[in-house]
């Protein structure tokens, strides 16, 4: 074999490896993207059943029900136009409160419940998940293009 | 008074690195020593400069000078003094100045152990490092001064992150940032040899301790970090694929394919091209991870700021970084080509091979972190990219990784025969496969994660052995004690460090196949079992802590009605902030940590805890561990100063002749 020839086989493999590479990393990609929906959405039917995404706003005042158990807990999150009750089995956030924002990760079941395998911690009192920021935003502007 | 002494010391120091950047550079072109010189007394003055403002901060956080608005935020004078000092970098502004200091701290080290490299060299790479302080020194100055008075001065500060107020955060941000700033050295290397076109096995040898030693630091920063993660955030998870942890971990990635290709450029003066852009390319990624961690782009404990313009200046740092030094490379490295020759079956090969799937590896992990941000910034709506798709991309690419840094180092430089080194590695990969299937189905979890993850460890296990057998069977008829001792530092540094990556994969698989975990209700006198362990709670007791209150519970572990330990999980409210804190208690063994942590009490008095039992998870710390000895045995090799008295020499010798 020819110098010149390794050097193709060489060149060819890694190209191959690449391509091969390459293809796992965005198929793994799309198969695992999550993507996020607001209350208003998932009311209006927009969000998938079935399938993982997340939800963000703020946890309604009094919403909060613990189970005999403890462990599961039933609450609503609300981006102040619609609401969405959650279900979530596990032990909560340190910074997990009424009135607070959260954001919350699951399925939704087809009577409406979601149930959530995740609820998103907050590290710092005074932060606001962007997400449930971001619901609450669009809700409002939504409201105030509705009354004009 | 002392903080405005820090700030204007900040000034000077600035100064200092303005003429840094620009005297010795001046100098090297024209080849004016006078001028080259100018760079290591700058460095030196300008590390001085920029320590004094460190000590003046860090005064006003343990005097507790709230006028100044960066102490009032982040700090409180009933905080332990430990986390009033640690505080100084627990926020934007300060970890900035930290990093600014690491990178002087380099810089210094530099001027002071190069007086065995030419002095052109010495000068370009002072230089290089001097406009990257330039940029760090103007962006705190300009956008985030931390002497920042806040006046009228208030009472009381509002006291530091409670998740910040542990020992893992005093050691935590200096090494990482150590680690980051330490690729600065090796990109002002690379950048140096493309301005003056010597790029050689000399220059690769120079390079290496230094990219070596920011390496070890970025491991020992990643493996605290994630251990600072295991225990204080209180899930038992150890690594969360968070953006933050991308951030350090993508630089890790390209440093580690960095180093093994250094090893090629020295010894075969192969990958020249390649070895620059990695340098590149890692100094790049340890930007854009400051870039992610401190702009605010992303939300999470370490993302203090949140003024756009900061993001916007170390955006524009990076752009300018990446674009002036790529531009350089392609007017450069056509100039470079060459070295040795090498065919399919040899080190090299292997070497290549590993390099590519780390840098795709490296890739993979910023399509995810960045994706998200682009979307969103472009108001394409939100997404996140969470584990599941990091672990689907890193097992197939990491895979054979592992499988060719045990072959790569049995074969040859230059050409070898894949038949006969085949027939040798052969039995260890069948061992290895009879183990792990043997292995899984003892513990009763025949997953093809768990056969492959211990398929590999043991692989890499015995293949350690058998290549250090190979090693000392060389020179048969020599006593076992002098064989060894001939073995030089840098082989050990290659050993440990690939047998520390077989420890950490033991680590991540059985910790990730038969880890468990339960949640319970419990009350005074309540037992719960998990994984063979009775857990009792014994009570629940109020205590008060320096600047917290906190509820801490009593529960003892007992196996077989043997006590294992008395664990005291507690849920701590920080005064200052009104913010709740678990802090989880952990029963730490060599082949599994029992962790329990508790999280809130319900109506009839009694708490929900969360029980954990989590196999063999200290060996992913000791394979860390493991990993960055290696890297400073490498460090140590006799050859990197026998050879640089000797290169000192030649020049000297020419002249005289």
């Amino acid at each position: 074999m020819k110098a010149r020839h390794k050097r193709m086989i060489l060149i060819g493999g890694g190209v191959v490896l690449l391509v091969a590479a390459v293809g796992l990393v965005l198929s793994a990609f799309q198969q695992n993207l999550v993507f996020f929906h607001t209350p208003s959405e998932v009311a209006e039917g927009k969000a998938p059943i079935g399938k993982t995404f997340r939800v963000g706003g703020m946890v309604e005042e009094g919403s909060i029900k613990r189970s005999a158990d403890g462990l599961t807990v039933d609450f609503v999150i609300t981006d102040t136009a619609r609401v969405i009750p959650v279900s979530y089995r596990g032990t909560l956030p340190d910074l997990f409160k009424e009135g607070k924002g959260a954001v919350v990760q699951g399925r939704l079941e087809e009577n409406g419940m979601f149930r959530a395998s995740e609820v998103l911690a907050k590290h710092d009192e005074n932060y606001m998940p962007p997400e449930a920021a971001h619901a609450v935003e669009q809700a409002s502007k939504a409201a105030t293009t509705v009354s004009q | 008074m002392i903080p405005e002494l820090g700030h204007f010391a900040l000034v000077l120091a600035l100064v200092i690195a303005v003429v840094q950047a620009v005297v010795p550079m001046v100098g090297a072109s024209r080849n004016r020593f006078t001028l080259m010189a100018v760079g290591r007394p700058a460095a030196q003055g300008q590390f001085f400069f920029i320590v004094v403002s460190y000590v003046c901060l860090t005064w006003a956080f343990i005097e507790s000078d709230f006028s100044v608005h960066l102490t009032a935020v982040n700090s409180h004078s009933d905080t332990p003094l430990m986390y009033k000092i640690t505080g100084v970098w627990g926020n934007h502004e300060g970890s900035l100045l930290l990093w600014a200091m690491s990178l002087s701290l380099w810089t210094v080290a530099v001027s002071v152990f190069s007086r065995n490299l030419p002095e052109a060299f010495v000068a370009r790479v002072l230089g290089v490092l001097g406009w990257i302080s330039v940029g760090f020194l103007s962006f705190l100055l300009v956008t985030s001064n931390p002497f920042e008075r806040l006046l009228p001065a208030v009472a009381e500060g509002r006291d530091l992150n409670p998740l910040l107020q542990d020992p893992g955060m005093i050691i935590h941000p200096p090494l990482l940032y150590m680690g980051y700033v330490g690729f600065s050295v090796a990109f002002a290397f690379a950048i140096a040899a493309l301005l003056s076109g010597r790029l050689d096995a000399a220059w690769a040898r120079w390079s290496r301790p230094w990219t070596t030693v920011a390496w070890v630091f970025l491991t020992a920063g990643i493996a605290v970090g994630s251990g600072w993660a295991y225990y204080e955030l209180g899930w038992g998870g150890w690594w969360f694929w968070d953006p933050v942890e991308n951030a350090s971990f993508m630089p890790w990635l390209l440093g580690t394919a960095l180093i093994h290709s250094l090893a090629v450029t020295e010894k075969r003066g192969a990958f020249r091209s390649w070895t620059i852009l990695l340098a590149i390319s890692a100094f790049s990624l340890s930007l854009l991870g400051t870039f992610i961690v401190r702009s605010g782009v992303i939300t999470s404990v370490h993302a203090f700021a949140t003024d756009p313009k900061r993001g916007l200046f170390i955006l524009g740092l990076l752009v300018l970084v990446i674009g002036i030094s790529l531009l350089l490379f392609a007017w450069r490295a056509p100039k470079l080509s060459g070295g040795g020759s090498f065919t399919l079956i040899s080190r090299e090969t292997s070497l290549l091979g590993n390099n590519v799937l780390l840098a795709v590896a490296s890739a993979s992990v910023l399509l995810g972190t960045m994706y998200p941000l682009f979307l969103d910034a472009l108001g394409m709506g939100k997404i996140s990219v969470g584990p599941p798709y990091f672990e689907a991309v890193f097992i197939p690419l990491m895979t054979p990784v592992v499988v060719l840094m045990m072959i790569g180092p049995f074969l040859r430089w230059k050409d070898d025969e894949l038949g006969r080194r085949m027939r040798k590695l052969a039995p260890a990969l069948v061992a290895s496969a009879v183990i792990a299937v043997g292995v899984a189905w003892l513990v009763g979890h025949i997953s093809w994660r768990t056969v492959l993850g211990l398929f590999l460890a043991s692989w890499v296990v015995l293949a350690s052995f058998q290549l250090l057998a190979q090693r000392l069977g060389e020179r048969a008829g020599v006593a076992m004690g002098q064989r060894l001792r001939q073995i030089p530092a840098s082989w050990w540094g290659m050993w440990l460090a690939h047998f520390g990556v077989g420890i950490f994969i033991i680590g991540v698989t059985m910790v990730g196949s038969l880890d468990d975990n339960l949640d319970v209700k419990m009350l005074q006198g309540q037992h719960a079992e998990l994984a063979g362990f009775t857990f009792t709670m014994q009570g629940v007791e109020e205590i008060d802590g320096p600047n917290y209150d906190a509820a801490r519970a009593h529960i003892m572990v007992t196996r077989n009605g043997k006590e294992v330990a008395l664990l005291h999980p507690e849920k701590r409210l920080y005064r200052a902030q009104g913010m709740p804190m678990t802090e989880a208690s952990i029963d730490i063994g060599a082949f599994r940590d029992v962790y329990v942590s508790l999280g809130e009490q319900v109506e009839d008095g009694a708490w929900i805890v969360s029980l954990y039992y989590k196999p063999f998870i200290s060996w992913i710390w000791l394979g860390c561990t493991l990993m960055g000895l290696g890297g400073l045995f490498a460090v140590a090799d006799r050859r990197y100063r026998r050879l640089a008295t000797r290169d000192a020499k030649l020049p000297a010798a020419q002249r005289v002749a």
